[in-house]
Formats: C-alpha cells, structure tokens, sequence
C-alpha cells in the first residue's frame, strides 16, 4: 500500500529525514516511535505534501502511485489522510460545511456523485456517536474553543467521514486522558482495521497501542528507521527507554 | 489664463487628509461640483433605517458620499460591498443624536489597479450615542483596499461607546491595505475601541483544508468567506446577509 523508499527531506535548508524506508502492506497498523526531534512530525508533514518540507532524495509509492508527484489536496482524494498533532482552528467556518466540502472535493476528483446535504449529516451524525462526540460540536467553526480531547477526537471523525484508504496519525494520542484515548482508540480500530486499510501510528508512549493493537513497531532516531519489531518493540522502549534499544 | 484658474470648485487632491489614498489621476479629471456632491438622509428619532449596498466590478469609479442624520434613540445600519472597479470610494458621515446609534459593514474586495475605499466620519454630537464599524478588505493584484475612519466625540457626549475595527488580506504580493483610525475625543466618559491587522491568509488553515481534500481555490474561498462575514455579522435577516456574501465572494472567481 505504502512503499517509503530512502526518503531524505529539509525543512529550511536542514536535513531532518535521512534515507528512511518503511513498507505498509495493506490490512496493518504499523507505529513509528521515537525520541523528540527524530524527525516524526516531519515524516508525517512530507507524507501530506507540506509546503516548505523539501523532499531531496527517495521515494513513496502509494497503491502504485507516486506520491510525492500529488499536491497535497489530491493525496487527500487519492486516500490519504493526515492526522494533525495540533489540528488547526479554522474561524468562521462550521465543520459540517468544511467536511461536507472537503468530502464531495475529494468524490469528485475520484468521479464520483457529490453526497447530498441528508445523506451527508447522516453520516456525520453516525461517525460523531462512534467517537462520542456531541453532533451540536460538529455545527461549530473547525476546532475553535475545543479542548485537546475533543481536537482529537474531532480529528479522528473527520477521518471516519473520508474514509480513507491509509492514515497517518502523528501524535493523536497526545492531550487526551485515559478515557478520551480508549475512545480514540476504539475509533481507529473500527474505522481503519480493515483488509484493505493501512494505518501509520506515530507516537511518543506505548499507552495507545494497548488499543490500537501494531503489527509491526519501529524506532526513528536522527532521520531514520534505527530498528523495528513486532509488538514487544514499543514494550521494550518503554521499559527501557529509546537510548538503549535505539544504541 | 490657464484652465486651472477657472475651475469653480476646488477639487479634493491627495495632498487632503480625508483624500490621501484616492487616485490622483481620477481626481484630476473629476466634476470637482460633482465629488461636492452629498446624498443626505434623515432618521426620525427612535426610528430605524438601513441601507444596503454592492458596488460591482467594472465602469470608470464613483465617489458616493452619505451624509446621516440619526435622531434621538434612532438607529442607522449600513453594509456595503466595495467591489467597484478603478477608484470606487463610499464615504459616510453620520452625526448620533442622544442614545443613537450607527452601525457599519463595509468589505471592499477586488484585484487589478482598483482602489476601493471606505471613508467614514461618525460624531457622537450627545450622551450615550454608540457605533459599531467593521471593515474587511480583500485584495490582489495591484488593488488597493483603505478605511479611513474618525470619529469625533463631542464635549458632553458622555457615555459614548464607539468600535472600530480594520482586517485586510492580502491574496498577493503588490496588494496593499491603508486605514487611518482617527479620534476626536472631548468628553471623559468615553468608551473608543480600534483595532486594524493586515496580513496573508492563513497558510496552517490552507495546509489543513487541503489535507482534508479541499483544492486551493475551494479553501480559499471558504477563508475569505469567513473572513468577510464578521463585517455582515449585523445583518439581522439571515437570506440578505448569504446574498451579500455570496456577491462579496463572486468577485473572488477573478483571483489568480
């Protein structure tokens, strides 16, 4: 599904991402962890096709295609969807208008039929209950006034919205307490654990991945993968921290 | 004799303060009678009028000058697009009786060489008279987009409470944005609020709106929606305000 093949990057001139590589079949959820500055948001920014984050070497082959050759609109369109560390506050623009467009941009760039207005806030209402989150919230502008949590798991129903086909969600579990991240958790999995889905967890702790079950855990360090594993991996870390699994 | 001597009526030139950001080559061949000219109104105490307005791309610039008179707990509302090709200025003064109050949304949006200008001159003449100004410009190209605004607060109007605020976007390099808030104030019980920021649009919003699927110019257009709704937000009736703002956001099909 994802082919990441010796990706070098900048951002302002500085070389963040150095020959990483990573493959993600379709139907797994892999984690990327790792220590702060090991170049985890930036992986997750040149995968969305972020301005000023310069790609100077390698490849990302997504379901055959060349990624990096999208804007970062028709990545969207092509199945990808980022989730943001911080999402952003959007004034003055209500979440059912910005994700009813987003939406029917990105069915029309596949040629499909736009949705209707009902059918649409069906389907909001119905991702908004998976994720716990008030319906009235979702008529609101984008993020603005929402706490931490409620940013998430905003996030994570405009992913169940799209629908897409491979997510990268880079730190999702961050600002949530114990209960907001089973039900992010919980959200995940149903959205995204499926046969023809691919998941990419990037993230600090192990504490989401007790929901969110990876096949495969890798550490980044310094720009690349230093070293992956199953499950146990992110264990390991956490007991015995990044330095000495990563040395 | 040159021609110059005969002109019977002075026209305004940029060297004036409530003139500096006009088109000298608009005023220099104006009717200098005509830009003399003002629309006046009178709002009957406790009454309420509005005045709702969309100057459209296109002809050769206008000035239009309003000269209001609010009675005493009267209310005047004015909203208007400025989207008037080469120099398109509105101008409006309004003098508050006691308790009056006059309330303002202006947004000018255009690209080319246009320069599309609100000038605004509000006086607190009594007690306890309020106003409540709200002006967004949006520009490319090489348009212009200024806000003058005064306003004057006279001796005894006590309790006076006047807002002003300026917010311009600039879609590219070479637009520009000018206001000027002026203050006239000689009462002490006085509440004047002004706050102007001229800035680009948001690059994070643009970055977010196209990681969810939105193409630029659908983003883009959605931020300028909102940016421009705050200066419509006293538009009481919901189906006037979506109709000033989609004709505020038509203009829009024309940036690059």
């Amino acid at each position: 599904m994802l082919k990441i093949d010796n990706l070098h990057a900048t951002v302002g001139g500085t070389e963040i991402l150095k020959g990483l590589s990573l493959t993600i079949n379709a139907g797994e959820v892999h984690a990327i962890m790792g220590p702060n500055g090991a170049g985890k948001s930036t992986l997750s920014y040149v995968l969305g096709g972020r301005p000023g984050y310069e790609v100077t070497e390698g490849s990302v082959t997504f379901n055959g295609q060349d990624l990096l050759a999208l804007e970062p609109h028709e990545r969207a369109a092509a199945g990808l969807f980022l989730g943001f560390q911080y999402p952003v506050e959007i004034p003055g623009v209500s979440n059912v208008q910005f994700l009813r467009e987003a939406l029917n941009a990105q069915r029309k760039a596949r040629g499909e039929e736009p949705l209707s207005g009902g059918d649409f806030l069906k389907l909001a209402r119905e991702k908004a209950g998976l994720l716990r989150l008030d319906m009235e919230m979702l008529k609101r502008p984008v993020n603005v006034g929402f706490s931490g949590g409620e940013k998430k798991r905003a996030e994570m129903v405009q992913m169940g919205i799209l629908d897409p086909k491979l997510a990268v969600l880079d730190e999702t579990d961050s600002g949530l307490d114990i209960d907001a991240l089973r039900v992010v958790g919980e959200g995940i999995n149903a959205i995204m654990r499926k046969p023809d889905r691919g998941v990419l967890l990037i993230t600090h702790y192990q504490r989401l991945l007790d929901y969110v079950k990876p096949d495969r855990v890798h550490v980044l360090a310094k720009g690349r993968i230093v070293t992956s594993g199953g499950p146990e991996l992110a264990l390991r870390l956490e007991q015995e921290g990044y330095e000495a699994v990563a040395a | 004799m040159t021609d110059a001597a005969i002109i019977p009526l002075a026209r305004p030139s940029t060297r004036d303060e409530e003139w500096r950001y006009a088109d000298p080559a608009f005023l220099a061949q104006a009717d200098g009678a005509a830009l003399a000219q003002w629309r006046v109104l009178e709002v009957p105490a406790g009454e309420t009028r509005q005045e709702i307005r969309t100057l459209l791309p296109g002809g050769d610039g206008s000035v239009d000058r309003l000269r209001v008179r609010v009675g005493k707990d009267g209310r005047f509302a004015m909203f208007v697009t400025n989207a008037g090709a080469a120099y398109s200025r509105v101008e409006v003064e309004v003098t508050l009786a006691e308790g009056a109050h006059f309330e303002f949304g202006g947004v000018t949006i255009g690209g080319g060489d246009n320069i599309q200008e609100f000038v605004t001159r509000t006086i607190h003449a009594a007690p306890g008279a309020t106003s409540n100004q709200t002006v967004r410009a949006v520009q490319w190209g090489r348009s212009t987009g200024n806000f003058l605004g005064r306003i004057e607060v006279a001796r005894d109007a006590q309790q006076t409470d006047a807002a002003q605020n300026f917010r311009a976007i600039l879609l590219e390099k070479g637009a520009t944005a000018n206001t000027k808030p002026e203050l006239e104030i000689f009462a002490d019980d006085v509440k004047c609020a002004h706050g102007a920021a001229i800035g680009a649009l948001d690059e994070t919003a643009g970055f977010y709106m196209a990681a969810r699927g939105l193409p630029p110019e659908i983003a883009r257009k959605l931020l300028v929606r909102a940016f421009v709704a705050d200066a419509f937000a006293g538009i009481a009736d919901e189906a006037t305000r979506e109709a000033m703002l989609d004709q505020a956001l038509s203009v829009l099909g024309d940036a690059v």
